[in-house]
């Protein structure tokens, strides 16, 4: 008995004698490594992939001439050396845009100022050399001709003229390319540290405002930020009034006995249903049950093809406000619960009805919990993509869901999603390879949007605090 | 000095009348209990128009819940029953065609700790002001500046109206509570411990402000400082146990007061 006790003794000095805060704070710097470890991959990964990289022309053992973007290295089996990968386009040439080659085969290696790279509308990129431009049947070549392709690509494309680009390929493959085909034109290796910045900031706004090409696996993300931004607003707009309205009754109106405390701990655990779930709800009762009526009463005459009755904008945002509904209603309430009743009191002992009670005095405290309410559903919902996929979000959607045609907000069509768009990219992509870089560039564009819409909410709070001069 | 009618010295119900037009708040047999438990019993007690009228008495013994039976603040707690009746300028508060919010507009109560609203000092004064009906903004703003000269705090906020009201120290804040139940221009103003929570200094601005007022309304003061019922009171009533003990002019009832009870508590001999 006695050695025990000594010896949980000396444990617990053990731990008082300062260790313990060491612990703890091992705990928080493991924690912020991760994160920053996070955001340290994505933010490399994913903002490299648009650096105009330099292009390598590469002679092989063989004789053959590849060139190409090399793009990673992994060591071969058996101790055979190092592989690399390189980007080499031409997709319709070669059969695919990457090449693997042994560093060991590379006989010669080198970086010539005259390679290109374009972006085409069909095939994806092509990687070589210009050899001419001819237009209305002029032919021009070497400065000339880049004079003419950069100004006619600054131009609309309306008023580019018919003129076609005279290309070769590593190999001698000659290529006739139009000009109105190609979206994009760089010579990397030509280019000054200035032009690569520039050309960068270019390539991070394209992605940022184009659509979607190739299958996902190119071009940019637009459509999906405006989705996703716009059924979180939605979302935001249906939650925040139920769940505010939610809590009021629960802490201001409800006689406070067993039920209340019931209902309490239901809306608590609401919050930890796994999203699907949701996802199957929405689908049967919104999608299937009260979209298939509103097709039935309203839009007979264009079934059977569904109009609501298919996953669309309006059920995805319902969907997701029945999930965050919790988290409002939690953050609320807690607000309510936390101003004194002395306010309540000063505020009736005035001759103020309990409504006006409510709206003057008793909301305006709890206004801060409430955005934290709707920062942290906002977060949530962003992020969310399982139940999306049930109830109506689209690989590619066909029309944005906010547009000039009345309407203008067509609830009932499919949308894009960033976190849907991801996965897509990531597992349904033809070209994996490409998909890489994109992935994490959507992630971290993924997390960059939920980090600016709740630093928008944070600055709100904080603004309506230091408006009232208190802290509550 | 206003003296009562008629003074029943019978040591069980210690009743002072006063002639109608001098009587502002009349009490009668009034019995509340929370929730089963009685916290006042059979109370009867008129309150003088005009004058400040201190309730004194140990913790617990229903101060507080008389001033909020006045108010009737109760009705917001659904476990208290009460019966008998209290009237106001002889009308009976708990009668159906009295308008609840009318009654506390005419009843103003001041609490223990200062509970400005989160708004600037300007919208805590107009707040009891915007309940009722629109005035324009000259006239209430004249209405505010008189409430706040009033309540002695005019000086000190007039040039910062618009800043938050939680931003003044404690005693300016009491005052600003104060400024804004007088803004609806009550009849009769409840003040439950006003002071208690204030430093010394705050504490005396506060008792020559109770002073000032009684020429515009009249004053209900709970406190437990027996100095302060002394100094600021011209009736004092003495409560145990939810009863009225003995009710009498304050120097009445502080040099010379009837009932041994009284004299313990006054003296410090019990709690
Ligand atoms: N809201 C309430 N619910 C139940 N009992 C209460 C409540 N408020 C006060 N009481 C009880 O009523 C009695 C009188 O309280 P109170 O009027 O606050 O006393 P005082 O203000 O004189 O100190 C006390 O016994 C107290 O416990
Ligand atoms: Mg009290």
């Amino acid at each position: 008995m006695k050695p025990l006790s000594e010896q949980s003794k000396r444990r617990v000095n053990w731990l008082n004698d300062g260790l313990w805060p060491w612990l703890c704070a091992a705990c928080v710097a493991l924690s912020l490594l991760m994160l920053a470890a996070l955001l340290t991959l994505l933010a490399t990964r994913g903002l490299g992939h648009f650096w105009p990289a330099t292009l390598e022309e590469v002679t092989l053992t063989s004789g053959d001439i590849v060139i190409g973007q090399p793009v990673r290295e992994t060591p071969l089996p058996l101790n055979a050396g190092m592989e690399r990968l390189y980007f080499t386009g031409n997709r319709d040439i070669n059969g695919a845009n990457w090449r693997w080659i042994a560093v060991d085969d590379i006989s010669a290696q080198t970086t010539p100022n005259d390679l290109i790279r374009l972006e085409r509308t069909p095939w994806g990129d092509f990687i070589g050399r210009l050899v001419a431009v001819e237009s209305d049947g002029q032919r021009l070549t070497g400065q000339a001709a880049w004079d003419y392709i950069t100004t006619a690509l600054a131009q609309p494309a309306s008023q580019q003229g018919s003129s076609d680009l005279l290309l070769i390929t590593a190999d001698g493959h000659a290529l006739r390319q139009p000009l109105s085909n190609v979206s994009h034109f760089q010579a990397p290796n030509a280019m000054s540290w200035g032009q690569k910045v520039t050309a960068w900031g270019q390539n991070v706004w394209r992605f940022l405002s184009e659509g979607p090409r190739a299958a996902n696996t190119g071009g940019g993300v637009w459509p999906a930020i405006f989705g996703t931004v716009l059924m979180v607003i939605l979302m935001s707009v249906i939650v925040t009034p139920f769940g505010v309205l939610a809590a009021i009754y629960l802490n201001e109106i409800a006689h406070q006995n067993r039920l209340t405390h019931l209902v309490r701990i239901g809306v608590r655990n609401l919050a930890g249903v796994p999203s699907i779930v949701y996802g199957v709800f929405g689908l049967g009762v919104f999608v299937y049950g009260i979209g298939g009526s509103i097709d039935n009463w309203f839009f007979s005459d264009e079934l059977p093809s569904p109009t609501f009755g298919t996953g669309g904008l309006l059920w995805a945002s319902l969907t997701l406000a029945l999930l965050t509904l919790p988290v409002v209603i939690v953050a609320t309430e807690e607000g309510l619960a936390r101003i004194p009743d002395a306010q309540r009191e000063g505020a009736v002992a005035l001759g103020a009805t309990r409504l006006e009670m409510l709206t003057r005095v008793v909301l305006p405290m709890a206004t801060p919990a409430m955005l934290t309410g709707v920062i942290l559903a906002v977060a949530r919902a962003a992020g969310e993509v399982a139940p999306l996929m049930l109830v109506g979000v689209a690989k590619l959607a066909p029309q944005m869901p906010l547009d000039g045609e009345f309407p203008y907000l067509h609830l009932e069509r499919k949308f894009m999603h960033l976190g849907y768009h991801l996965f897509d990219t990531a597992f349904h992509g033809e070209d994996v390879q490409a998909a890489i870089p994109l992935v994490y560039a959507t992630a971290l564009l993924l997390v960059l949007i939920v980090l600016v819409l709740n630093l928008t909410a944070i600055f709100l709070r904080h603004y309506l605090r230091r408006q009232r001069g208190n802290e509550c | 000095m206003l003296a009562p009618l008629t003074s029943a010295q019978s040591s069980q119900t210690p009743v002072i009348t006063f002639a109608p037009e001098q009587c502002c708040l009349s009490i009668n047999q009034f019995h509340l209990a929370y929730a089963g438990k009685p916290a006042l019993r059979d109370l009867t007690l008129d309150v003088p128009r005009h004058r400040v009228t201190a309730f004194i008495g140990p913790s617990g013994c229903g101060k507080s819940t008389l001033l909020r039976a006045i108010n009737r603040l109760h009705d917001l707690n659904e476990s208290v029953s009460h019966r008998g009746y209290i009237a106001l300028e002889g009308q009976d508060i708990h009668a159906p065609q009295m308008n609840v919010t009318e009654l506390r507009r005419r009843v103003g109560m001041v609490f223990q700790t200062p509970n400005p609203f989160p708004m600037s000092i300007y919208e805590n004064v107009a707040f009891g002001l915007r309940l009722q009906r629109r005035l324009p903004k000259r006239k209430r703003d004249d209405i505010i500046e008189w409430a706040l000269t009033s309540a002695a705090l005019w000086d000190e906020v007039k040039d910062r109206l618009h800043r938050s009201a939680w931003q003044l120290s404690g005693g300016q804040q009491q005052r600003l509570v104060i400024a804004r139940t007088l803004a609806v221009q009550p009849d009769v103003l409840l003040l439950d411990e006003p002071a208690s929570a204030l430093d010394p200094i705050s504490t005396l601005k506060i008792e020559e402000l109770i002073r000032n007022l009684k020429s515009q309304l009249t004053l209900v003061l709970v406190t437990h400082n027996m100095q302060q019922a002394a100094r600021v009171s011209d009736y004092t009533a003495f409560l145990q146990n939810g009863e009225l003990v003995e009710f009498g002019l304050t120097d009445q009832v502080f040099t010379n007061p009837r009932l041994q009870r009284t004299e313990n508590y006054i003296t410090g001999r019990m709690t």
